[in-house]
């Protein structure tokens, strides 16, 4: 078996196991939090009564062992289950319906950021490496070094206030519904897209610069430096493409970050992502929307860094072709 | 002379425009100063910038609202439900006026009978619900029923408890029957929880597409994000609402909230960031509501647990605390001091019992002493679950303590489920009351021996006699005197330490206009989408 399809199937395997094991430690940790979903919807005016009869309602008087079987029995089945909000009613909330709308959201926010960042990254990582320890190479590495070290919610006002509030030229609220057009889109989500790539840019610029600096002490580099070829083709015709592993790698961990981590700016920019319907389902313990954001982030993560590896193996001749 | 009252009128008129003196107020004013009627009117309602006119599309930041609310009443617990039941689609019984006092809205009459322990409400000749169906007397009593029935999860199945039987007398009359008499009952129809749904075959209500009767028809609903309306046609009060469409935004975070009332993307945000309030004063297209509300922050103590068994140590710790500084430094002065009476000054029957507990700390250590304790260490649970700046507010309350010679341990507790683990659990810990718009609703709620949420357990034998008594009561001097009885009472025996009424502060547009504001809540009592109009 070709070694590409060996560790495709290998991690496709171990990430369901990882994904089957996610949904334990979501279910308990949840089970374990003090107080139930009656408590953290009534709030205040919850009464021992009241919760009584909203627990029977949704079925939440039932042991939680139960309660588990039952949901992994639908997951298995494609059925993600109801949301415990609203359950008492006709019209019944199922998790995907809620969870697929603000999953568009959050993946149209993370591509435009990635858009913008991985190959802005990626650039100045290679001109800094190229004109390392220069005034230019100073410059960005302060510059990305200072966004990536300032809060997220900071940042995201700063934005706010110069390019919403005094030169007009965003919106400061990023609402999007079904009805948003795509250009309109674009457009309400020009700032929480620009206040993520400030934030995850530092990181794999960094990571390019040091991989390609790695490499340009290398014997094959100062021989190809020898036959007098040019700096710029040397990075990159000649580093640039043993340096993909290292730099895959943190790219991959950076949009998985695009996806799970965004809820801070979310919440500023009022934009309707997954990441603040788990933080309000955790809170108010909806367990099914919990689970299923759980499960879509830990899938996030194990794709992703299954992409990043097949694509070292791809640009390594040595994995791709073992003897 | 002359020149006074010109003075007088004119300081009037800007209160006016600021919705902070009502038409009667300001006509006798004018009329006083020898203005005729009409005159006086015509100016009254320059001030009030203008008749109302219909058109445009208002919207509303709030800072409410979660992906996992519903439609469904018996579970609302904030703000954004209360401006979509109370507001948007929702029609009530009956509505609270400017003056708090209770008026016929979707009944068109109330009237008690037999000592107040029936009420005959009279529905609306010609309402209908948004999708055309008549109101009828069968929706009002499901309604009801939703709410009281055995198997109830309502927020409001306690304050609905009183009544014993709800039942249709033909199509537009419906009948009471309460356990007991209740002068303020109309009060309770009047909760943003009790908007009339449809009644459904087989029994209750169908409140899944925020289907009743309210000034606006239900949109776009998506849960922790935001709502649309558009103005129902056949909306039962003649002339409103005057937007024609309305989009509320569910904007949590403050800064947001007030970024985009600057750059115009709302008209309207509630609780604007004190903080920063000077700067958005600043913005020439802005104004700002305030006003004191019943809503107040307490400390409730368990009376059935050491130290605060014993009165004396209330009353000590009642004199330790600065009400004054809390006021100025955890609400920047937008606030009342509080005098351990959780009934508003605005509310009817309010009284502001004597002695006024203000901070003194020789009173306190004469009761501490009384209590035969020289110093006095406890434990204070705090968290800014209880609301905002709670925690800053217990360490002041430490700091003014220590000069009482009472050692206050602040715990700061986690805010999620604050209201299950350390509410009603811990001896002495920071709570909030909305408020209730009567002394009886209030009373029995949280203070009435055994009520469910009497978070002071404190049982008095004569405040529970008086309760019942002043609410079977009709006349009005006599409730009045029970009442004040009864704040007294709870002033210089309960657990309850009212910190500080909190004033709603809001912001808006200057594009909208308004008449008179209600105090029981913000925005405009949840009146605004009805009553507010663009000038």
């Amino acid at each position: 078996m070709h070694p590409i399809v060996r560790t495709v199937l290998q991690r496709l395997g171990l990430g369901l196991l990882t994904l089957f094991i996610v949904s334990i430690v979501i279910f308990s940790a949840l089970e374990m939090l003090p107080g139930g979903f009656a408590e953290a919807i009534l709030g205040q005016s919850a009464t021992p009564e009241t919760v009584a009869a909203f627990n029977k309602e949704i079925g939440l008087d039932r042991p939680a062992i139960v309660r588990y079987v039952e949901w992994i029995g639908g997951i298995l089945q494609g059925d993600f289950g109801t949301s415990y909000a609203g359950a008492g009613g006709n019209i019944k909330r199922h998790v995907s319906d809620l969870i697929a709308p603000r999953l568009y959201n959050t993946f149209f926010l993370a591509i435009m950021a990635a858009v913008i960042a991985v190959p802005l990254a990626l650039t100045l990582g290679v001109l800094a490496a190229l004109y390392r320890n220069s005034l230019f190479d100073r410059i960005v590495n302060s510059v990305t070094l200072t966004t990536i070290a300032l809060p997220e919610f900071f940042v995201a006002y700063v934005l706010m206030f110069f390019f919403a509030i005094k030169l007009r030229w965003f919106y400061s609220l990023s609402t999007v519904s079904e009805s948003t057009t795509f250009l309109e889109h674009i457009s309400r989500a020009a700032l929480p897209a620009i206040t993520l790539t400030l934030v995850i840019i530092a990181h794999m610029m960094r990571m390019t610069r040091a991989a390609i600096i790695n490499l340009l002490a290398s014997p094959y580099i100062e021989m190809a430096q020898l036959k007098g070829i040019p700096r710029r083709r040397v990075i990159v015709h000649h580093a640039l493409p043993n340096a993909w592993a290292p730099i895959v790698t943190v790219v991959a961990f950076n949009l998985a970050y695009l996806v799970v981590g965004v809820v801070v700016v979310e919440v500023v920019f009022v934009y309707p992502g997954i990441g603040q319907m788990m933080v309000d389902a955790v809170s108010s313990r909806d367990m099914p929307v919990v689970q299923a954001c759980a499960l879509i982030f830990a899938a996030t993560y194990i794709l992703l860094n299954l992409s990043a590896d097949i694509i070292s193996i791809i640009t390594n001749p040595r994995l791709l072709h073992p003897r | 002379m002359m020149r006074d009252f010109d003075n007088k009128i004119r300081l009037a008129s800007k209160l006016v425009a600021q919705g902070r003196v009502s038409r009667r107020d300001f006509m006798q004013l004018a009329l006083a100063g020898g203005l005729t009627v009409a005159a006086a009117n015509t100016m009254f309602v320059r001030a009030a910038r203008a008749e109302p006119k219909k058109g445009g599309t208002f919207k509303i930041g709030i800072g409410h609202g979660a992906t996992t609310d519903t439609l469904d009443p018996a579970t609302w617990t904030n703000g954004f439900q209360f401006c979509m039941s109370i507001g948007v689609f929702g029609a009530q019984l009956t509505h609270i006026d400017q003056k708090t006092a209770v008026q016929p809205h979707l009944a068109e009459s109330f009237e008690p009978a037999d000592g107040a322990a029936k009420w005959v409400f009279k529905l609306r000749k010609g309402a209908t619900f948004h999708n055309g169906k008549d109101v009828t007397a069968d929706d009002v009593v499901e309604t009801y029923n939703y709410h009281r029935g055995e198997n109830s999860k309502s927020a409001v199945k306690s304050a609905l408890d009183i009544v014993g039987d709800v039942k249709a007398d033909g199509k537009e009359t419906v009948i009471f029957t309460l356990k007991s008499g209740s002068a303020d009952f109309p009060y309770i129809t009047s909760d943003y929880h009790l908007p009339i749904y449809q009644a459904k075959d087989g029994g209750g209500i169908e409140w899944e597409k925020g289907i009743s009767a309210g000034p606006f028809v239900l949109g776009d609903y998506q849960p922790g994000v935001k709502a649309t309306a558009k103005r129902n046609p056949n909306y039962f009060v003649e002339g409103k609402p005057y937007f024609d469409d309305v989009e509320m935004l569910s904007i949590i975070d403050v800064t947001a909230r007030t970024n985009a009332l600057n750059t115009g993307e709302i008209h309207y945000m509630d609780r604007v960031d004190l903080k920063t309030i000077d700067l958005l004063k600043q913005n020439p297209g802005v104004d700002i509501t305030n006003l004191t509300g019943f809503g107040h922050y307490v400390a409730p103590m368990d009376v059935r647990a050491a130290p605060f068994d014993n009165v004396d140590v209330r009353t000590a710790l009642k004199y330790a605390i600065n009400r004054k500084e809390l006021v100025d430094k955890v609400l920047l002065g937008y606030g009342t001091p509080g005098n351990d009476n959780p009934i508003a000054p605005s509310i009817k029957y309010a009284i502001n019992p004597e002695p006024v507990h203000q901070y003194d700390p020789e009173k306190a250590k004469f009761h501490l002493k009384k209590a035969g304790l020289e110093t006095l260490k406890v434990d204070f649970s705090t968290s800014d679950a209880a609301f905002s700046g709670a925690v800053d507010a217990g360490l002041l309350m430490q700091a003014q303590a220590k000069a009482a010679g009472i050692d206050i341990n602040v715990i700061r507790e986690p805010d999620d489920s604050y209201w299950d683990n350390v509410w009603m659990k811990k001896p002495w810990c920071m709570s909030y009351w909305g408020g209730r718009p009567t002394c009886d609703w209030m009373f029995t709620t949280a203070y009435a021996g055994g009520a469910a949420w009497n978070d002071t357990f404190w049982n008095n034998a004569r405040f529970n006699e008086l309760l019942s008594a002043a609410r079977a009561e009709t006349d009005d001097a006599k409730r009045a005197a029970m009442y004040a009885e009864m704040q007294q009472i709870l002033h210089d025996d309960g657990g309850i330490i009212v910190l500080m009424f909190n004033n709603y502060v809001s912001g808006h547009s200057k594009q909208l206009a308004h008449g008179d504001l209600n105090s029981n809540f913000d925005y405009d009592g949840g009146y605004i989408f009805e009553r507010w109009w663009f000038a």
